[in-house]
């Protein structure tokens, strides 16, 4: 009960985001137009200045709000190669195998998931053949299996979350 | 496993049909850039100062990038958790193979699936293979969203389960190593 108590804050804590703040987040996941001055053409479409628009997506930057801005590459198209690999970790190795993984540089994200295959990281390198390769290297540095699963088809990718 | 394998290599040449060959200069322009677009007004010529081009040619190439796919977009990429979309549910489906490109591509059209693939099973273990990832500010979001999925699949379906993410362990996002 009074770890439910405790929790409970945390679970309700919803984000504040000034209206300002709103828009641009909103607006700026869907991308910048490819134009000379981009800012100031989005700030005229959010009906803000040019400066408001720049030190609103500084600071939503400097508290992580946003965890980058920039070119969102596509691995695939650059002739490099990418994959969803996930692992089967007992619990009491967990902390251990999520450093020997994350130290491959070749590991662009990494989630803890709550099944029987526990971590799910994508593995993005320049050429295909390295895939198989930092497998390979990945179970023999941490003697676990790891479940190859490329894409075979894609459906659909565009993350928005609007606020 | 056949299948996954041939349908891997098929997918690699369709990609390759269409890559478009990164020149020297863009790859000068990805590194400047993946971790992140100078925020200046004129992010284009802050670019071409630091490489050495002129503003023009550097968003000239940004067109093409995103033009071949090579950029998806330049984007603000939102931390879910501080946007609080606390929970991120991948939604992995065991759909007939003779259902699944038709369901995959009806299942990515809801508007609340970020990304959708199918992805080879890995039997016994892993007999999933349509994966659709929804995020949600509670649990019961994310089950909400499942249930539609569930009931867009309907007998195509064979078998579904939810893995909630309990921790971001890595998020660099993909880059392009210095070589």
């Amino acid at each position: 009960m009074s770890a439910m108590a405790e929790r409970q804050p945390e679970l309700s804590t919803t984000p504040e985001f000034t209206d300002a703040e709103r828009a641009v987040i909103n607006r700026l996941q869907a991308g910048l137009p490819l134009v000379h001055s981009p800012f100031a053409a989005v700030a005229g479409e959010l009906d803000m200045t040019e400066q408001a628009l720049l030190d609103i997506l500084q600071d939503l930057l400097n508290r992580r709000i946003l965890t980058r801005f920039g070119p969102m590459f596509h691995a695939g198209e650059m002739g490099g190669a990418l994959t969803l690999a996930a692992m089967r970790i007992p619990e009491q190795d967990f902390e251990t195998v999520t450093r020997t993984v994350n130290d491959f540089d070749e590991v662009a994200h990494n989630y803890r998931r709550e099944h029987e295959l526990n971590m799910w990281f994508v593995l993005a390198t320049e050429t295909p053949g390295d895939i198989a390769r930092v497998i390979a290297k990945i179970e023999s540095a941490t003697g676990y299996p790891v479940y190859n699963m490329p894409k075979e088809e894609e459906f659909h990718v565009h993350l928005y979350l609007p606020v | 496993m056949s299948t996954s394998i041939s349908r891997s290599e098929h997918n690699s040449e369709h990609n390759s049909e269409h890559n478009y060959v990164l020149g020297e200069q863009d790859r000068k322009l990805i590194l400047a850039t993946q971790s992140g677009l100078p925020l200046v007004a004129d992010p284009w010529g802050a670019l071409g100062e630091e490489l050495g081009l002129p503003a023009d040619e550097v968003l000239s190439r940004f067109q093409r990038m995103q033009d071949a796919g090579v950029i998806r977009r330049v984007a603000a990429v939102p931390d879910h958790y501080r946007l609080g979309y606390r929970f991120n549910g991948m939604t992995v489906w065991d759909v007939r193979d003779d259902a699944i490109t038709d369901m995959g591509r009806q299942v990515g059209e809801l508007p609340f699936v970020s990304h959708c693939y199918r992805r080879p099973r890995h039997l016994p273990y892993w007999n999933f293979n349509l994966f659709a990832m929804v995020h949600g500010t509670d649990r019961g979001e994310v089950q909400d969203k499942a249930s539609q999925i569930q009931a867009l699949l309907g007998d195509t379906c064979r078998g579904h389960t939810i893995l909630y993410s309990s921790a971001i362990l890595k998020k660099t996002g993909l880059r392009l190593r210095k070589s």
